[in-house]
């Protein structure tokens, strides 16, 4: 069973396929250039590379679908009368593409969502990253999850059935129609909370414990060290979170087709209903637009509008999130 | 069998532990002119050294001394960190591991090692010691005669005979770092590089690997990095002291190899000034 | 100073330790503070159990066997949401098969291959991050733009949705594949490679099989994202009347989401009583996959 004790390289049984090292014997092994040819791993790392490069060809193909039909509208529709004009009505006989009531209808929508999501994620994450033991957070964190992984449409109807027509029409009485910016907006900031508890509290955790304790050892309690330690020293985290919820909330789509209404017109007040940009799209989509057409080409150029937010938006999120994790 | 350019006259060989000469006779490796880099940074500068046949070689030194650097240089361990490079040449049975079309797999086949921290993987005992040969493609007549004389020469057999098809996690960690050995030597090196095997275990559990080496010498050509005198004083045929030198300018630490001897030449009669005072305790 | 400090060490402190007040910790403003962290979360659990409980009362009545059973009518009497159920199956299965070996091999290429410094390798990590954030409607005007690329007349195809749908998840996946194994210590891998494995070896024995409960748990959770969604979809024209089982790639089809937007676009209140109906098996279907993407996670989670 055991060969050769003395000297491992010469037993039969492993020597014949590698050419088997030598050790005691002194014998030069084998040399080391010859390598098993090994074809197959480099395909591998080529598939491997191909999968990843999905990534970019994404982007790429992102900007082309939306640059053709949208350069295509422009020459239709100058970018000046687009951006800066105050009537949207692409559908009429005398057509107007001023885009600005679709933002004002999406500004609304987002910053009442904020509203909410803001102060009740970083409430949620100060709770979990500061207060909660181990054992709590194991039960609090699959709740957010779930409310997470609530679809966008259900919170759709929700906001329609019962938040703008049982809540605010029949038990608050407020003087509102069937659809509301602010129910939309309310429900779409629930549906942030996790998004800004998670990523806040990711960066409150990365705050090194020396930081707490030596608030602590100077006398102060947990509210002043999360507010006036922990909290700062996270800081560009937190505007990371809340810049991520403002991407969530200019792109969800169903809750505002759903909830917030279908009309095109400047948003004033709350109680008013209004047509976000998602919410253009999803209902031009609706309506069968043939390629090459300018109701076709509009879509991509409002899409254009919305992707070229939340890319800045989740550009100025990566450099924050870079920020706080160089500093610890 | 025939004699390589390596191989030493006959009567110049070191022939059993305790009779080792001044001059390593039967080098399987050679570390000529070192230098080992990561990006810009110097880690190791300047370092010359002969591995011996069936001798064990400990590398000693103050932490950041760069011995733990070169001794994953030693077998292309450190290809797989991003920016390491390494300049100078080190032979293996006269060959340069790092010469143009070397294959760095064949490298690590052939040049063995155990870590500081046991890491057996999360598999059984049974497949730890069999996953070398099979992802090297040895020929072997009978996985379970290899894996028995594996354990068997890691000293570990009797204990684990029975339960072969458990996981490896649950050994201690003295047997797990067996185990590693046992896998180690698995593939049939030629030579087993030992990075603090011994600095997680207790004292127990050390002697039993010390006791090991010794009996691998017999096979094997070991170097061992420790952080631990008494170790290299007990264990090792020849002792290699490095030091870090701080550059004046960036502050940078580059390690270099101070002394190098017989381990009874560097303990009883160090020849550089750091030497003793590290050996003494001065220093360190 | 000196004196009192002797004091002190004398055994006579200059201020009394008790200092006669409430402890720190229990004053008014740290107490406020703490009520409304809970408040907060409480808020929002609050608000998802309203919710739930709301979509239950309304859809109760409608949620039997003849919504998994009968097919979209004009009449909500008679209508059921057989069609969405097996639709989304089609879409959610092909979505997997498509972006799960895709997701899995683009983060191995990122953490075990890739050389952090190349451009290309950054330029993947950045495209990822920001795909990440993109509106999934976005998607469905690439999936839509693509699709009349090709040529393809009718775009409210299985292959087609799945195919938005797979890329809205792909970084989601990816992300949570690198983390898997990032989680898996170098050691293993050190170990490996010493042996004389090939990278890939080690990739494919050690590291993906430690880290298959962290690419099921964010798979999961990425599909059940993908099974609640419908924006995308919407843009291929998913919004019809569909009255036949799915039955391939190319096949027309409609989903849950998708039947639920219909039904509550409707006038009538049968029809939002069957939204509600058909959103219960959605949020059954999701709390399910949800539950069991924590099931793995904590059950599997190695601790090293």
């Amino acid at each position: 069973m055991l060969a050769d004790t003395t000297a491992p390289g010469t037993e039969a049984s492993t020597t014949a396929s590698t050419g088997g090292p030598t050790t005691s014997s002194g014998r030069p092994p084998r040399s080391l250039f010859a390598g098993r040819p090994r074809p197959g791993e480099a395909v591998i790392r080529l598939v491997l590379r191909l999968a990843a490069g999905v990534a970019i060809v994404t982007t790429i193909g992102i900007l082309i679908a939306l640059l053709i039909p949208a350069i295509g509208f422009f020459r239709e529709v100058p970018v000046v009368d687009f951006l800066f004009g105050d009537r949207w009505a692409p559908r009429f006989a005398d057509a107007s593409f001023g885009v600005i009531p679709l933002v004002t209808a999406t500004a609304w929508t987002t910053a009442i969502a904020l509203l909410v999501a803001v102060p009740l994620g970083l409430g949620a994450a100060i709770l979990l990253s500061e207060y909660a033991r181990p054992g709590l957070r194991k039960v609090l964190k699959p709740i957010l999850e779930v409310l997470a992984g609530v679809p966008t449409v259900v919170y759709g109807f929700f906001a329609l059935q019962f938040i703008q027509a049982t809540v605010f029409r029949e038990w608050l009485q407020l003087d509102t129609g069937a659809f509301s910016v602010l129910a939309a907006g309310l429900v779409m900031g629930i549906m942030i909370i996790p998004t800004i508890a998670s990523i806040s509290e990711d960066a409150m955790s990365a705050v090194p414990m020396s930081l707490r304790q030596g608030s602590a050892a100077l006398g102060a309690n947990r509210m002043q060290t999360s507010l006036r330690v922990v909290f700062p020293a996270a800081l560009s985290g937190v505007m990371a979170a809340v810049v991520l919820g403002i991407s969530r909330a200019v792109g969800e789509t169903m809750i505002v087709a759903i909830a917030a209404g279908n009309q095109a017109r400047i948003v004033t007040g709350p109680l008013e209903q209004g047509q976000t940009m998602t919410g253009f799209i999803a209902s031009a989509a609706l309506g069968d637009s043939r390629v090459g057409s300018l109701e076709y080409d509009t879509l991509y150029a409002v899409g254009l509008l919305l992707f070229a937010i939340t890319l800045l938006v989740n550009f100025i999120s990566i450099r924050l999130v870079r920020r706080f994790r160089q500093a610890y | 069998m025939s004699s390589s350019a390596d191989s030493a006259p006959m009567h110049l060989r070191a022939t059993q532990s305790g009779a080792v000469g001044p001059v390593v006779t039967r080098p399987v490796m050679r570390v000529e002119g070192v230098d080992v880099y990561y990006g810009d940074f110097r880690a190791v500068t300047d370092v010359n050294l002969e591995f011996g046949l069936n001798e064990i070689t400990a590398l000693i030194g103050p932490s950041g001394c760069g011995k733990s650097t070169l001794l994953r240089s030693l077998n292309r361990m450190n290809d797989l960190i991003d920016g390491a490079r390494v300049e100078g040449e080190i032979l293996f049975h006269g060959e340069n591991i790092y010469g143009k079309g070397v294959d760095p797999i064949e490298v690590r086949r052939r040049i063995g090692m155990v870590f500081q921290k046991p890491n057996p993987f999360p598999k059984s005992i049974y497949d730890n010691i069999a996953y070398g040969p099979r992802v090297t493609g040895m020929r072997v007549d009978s996985m379970d005669d290899l894996v028995e004389e594996s354990l068997t020469r890691a000293a570990l057999w009797d204990e684990v005979k029975d339960k072969l098809k458990q996981s490896a996690l649950g050994l201690s960690g003295g047997q797990q770092q067996r185990l590693c050995i046992a896998r180690a030597i698995s593939v049939r090196p030629d030579v087993i590089l030992m990075d603090e095997p011994c600095a997680s275990l207790d004292p127990i559990a050390t002697m039993r690997i010390e006791d090991l080496m010794q009996e691998l010498r017999e096979q094997y050509t070991i170097v061992i990095v420790t952080h631990n005198m008494q170790q290299a004083a007990r264990v090792a045929d020849r002792t290699a002291f490095f030091t870090a030198q701080v550059s004046e300018g960036t502050g940078a630490r580059t390690g270099v190899l101070v002394e190098y001897g017989t381990t009874a030449q560097i303990f009883e009669d160090p020849q550089d000034q750091r030497t003793e005072d590290y050996i003494s305790g001065r220093f360190g | 100073m000196m004196r009192s400090l002797q004091d002190s060490l004398a055994g006579a402190p200059t201020m009394p330790l008790k200092t006669g007040e409430a402890p720190r910790e229990r004053r008014p403003g740290p107490l406020i503070f703490l009520v409304l962290l809970w408040l907060s979360l409480l808020i929002a659990v609050v608000f998802l159990v309203t919710l739930i409980v709301n979509i239950v009362l309304e859809g109760g009545s409608r949620f039997g066997l003849a919504l998994f059973t009968e097919y979209p009518a004009s009449s909500p009497d008679r209508a059921g949401a057989r069609p969405a159920i097996l639709g989304s199956m089609w879409v959610i299965g092909t979505t997997a098969v498509l972006t799960i070996p895709v997701g899995v091999a683009a983060a191995v290429h990122l953490e075990e291959f890739a050389d952090k410094r190349h451009w290309f390798n950054r330029a993947i990590e950045l495209n990822v991050q920001n795909l990440a954030a993109v509106p999934s409607i976005v998607y469905g005007l690439l999936a839509l733009a693509f699709l009349s690329l090709l040529g393809v007349r009718d775009k409210n195809i299985v292959i087609g949705g799945a195919l938005a749908l797979s890329l809205l998840i792909l970084p989601v996946i990816i992300i949570a594949t690198r983390e898997a194994i990032r989680a898996v210590p170098s050691e293993i891998r050190d170990g490996s490679l010493a042996l004389g494995a090939t990278k890939w070896q080690t990739t494919w024995r050690q590291v993906l099989p430690a880290s298959v409960p962290g690419i099921a748990t964010g798979s999961i959770i990425a599909l059940s994202r993908a099974l609640g969604e419908a924006a995308p979809l919407l843009l291929l024209g998913a919004l019809v009347f569909v009255s036949f089982d799915p039955n391939g790639l190319l096949s027309g089809f409609t989903t849950l989401p998708i039947q639920i937007f219909n039904w509550t676009g409707r006038p009538q209140e049968g029809f939002h009583e069957l939204a509600a109906a058909a959103s219960i098996i959605l949020l059954g279907l999701l709390l399910l996959m949800n539950g069991l993407a924590i099931y793995i996670r904590n059950r599997y989670q190695k601790r090293w």
